[in-house]
């Protein structure tokens, strides 16, 4: 199988997420430049954190009308699987192949460091190798995390098991202070209804190797790889 | 410039909808000791210089407001043409 890593203007965890695949799965993975129009027979797109284009108007608000992502949102309506990171969940909100909008961190400060993620949904082919319930230790680095939506809307991903994870702390409780940037209901990641796109704010690529303080990471692209080689286990 | 015509777009968070920047600017005028301001939301605004020949102009404008300027989740938008 293969991945494909999309790097912009502005791309800043492209080599992580392409090192990640590459050199701790020993998987199949190419990038894939933002001009281009073709996504290399990739299985799974990865939408890489980083500031696209500067973050000029609204974090991913350019990025969204470049020639790749026009061939990402084809592939994703298809039931191609994308990934997107960061800024690279950014960008699916603002294409709208996920609902809501990612906003400014409510204290306005940028945040980077390792929080405590529950899996609340593991019959997903991105956490399939995840318990329900799971505490998953990963980083964050962002300044526009703040996942808002309306109110009935945020009923409708939480009665469908769109949320697939939430900050909480260490124990595994969803509380004010485990959420590291005012997102509504502590979401730190989505799908959408069809489970092909998954966006998250936390880093799953940073989270590979020992030495990086967690492998935890590992388990979510493992659930990717392992739906598209053995694909009766795709939630 | 006489062959063009001008536009102002401003785009501002909707009612409801949390405007930290605001927040913080409004805590700041208070310890500057500016007591008098009840309330800041925060926007912004763009200028858009138009070719004078154009046609559907309105509509275009609210094409590319709502597709790029704003974001219609979070953001409203109102445009105001100049001559």
């Amino acid at each position: 199988m293969k991945f494909g890593v999309v790097t912009f203007p502005g791309s800043n965890c492209d080599y992580d997420a392409y090192a990640a695949v590459r050199h701790v799965m020993k998987e199949e993975v190419e990038f894939l430049w933002h001009k281009s129009e073709d996504l290399g027979g990739s299985d799974v797109v990865i939408l890489p954190g980083g500031f696209s284009y500067g973050d000029y108007l609204r974090a991913g608000a350019i990025a969204r009308f470049s020639p790749i992502v026009r061939q990402v949102i084809r592939f994703a309506r298809s039931g191609g699987i994308v990934i997107g990171i960061c800024n690279g969940f950014q960008i699916l909100t603002e294409c709208g192949l996920l609902p809501g909008a990612l906003m400014r961190n409510a204290h306005l400060r940028f945040c980077c460091k390792h929080v405590y993620l529950r899996v609340e949904n593991n019959a997903t082919r991105f956490t399939q190798a995840c318990a329900k319930g799971e505490i998953l230790k990963i980083p964050i680095a962002h300044g526009d995390g703040n996942y808002y939506h309306f109110s009935e809307e945020i009923g409708k991903l939480e009665d469908n098991g769109q949320v697939v994870f939430r900050y909480v702390d260490q124990d595994g409780n969803m509380t004010p202070e485990a959420n590291p940037n005012g997102s509504v209901n502590n979401i730190a990641g989505i799908m959408n209804v069809e489970g092909n796109v998954l966006g998250m704010m936390p880093h799953p690529e940073r989270a590979v190797e020992q030495i990086l303080g967690s492998t935890n990471g590992l388990k979510l692209l493992a659930s990717v790889r392992d739906s598209v080689s053995s694909p009766a286990l795709a939630g | 410039m006489s062959n063009s015509q001008k536009a102002v777009v401003y785009v501002r968070l909707k009612d409801g909808v949390l405007d930290p920047q605001g927040v913080t600017i409004h805590k700041a005028l208070a310890q500057m000791g500016y007591e008098d301001f009840i309330s800041v939301r925060s926007g912004r605004f763009f200028e858009l210089e138009i070719k004078a020949d154009s046609s559907d102009i309105d509509q275009k404008i609210n094409e590319i407001c709502s597709k790029l300027l704003a974001n219609p989740v979070i953001e409203e938008y109102s445009v105001e043409k100049l001559q």
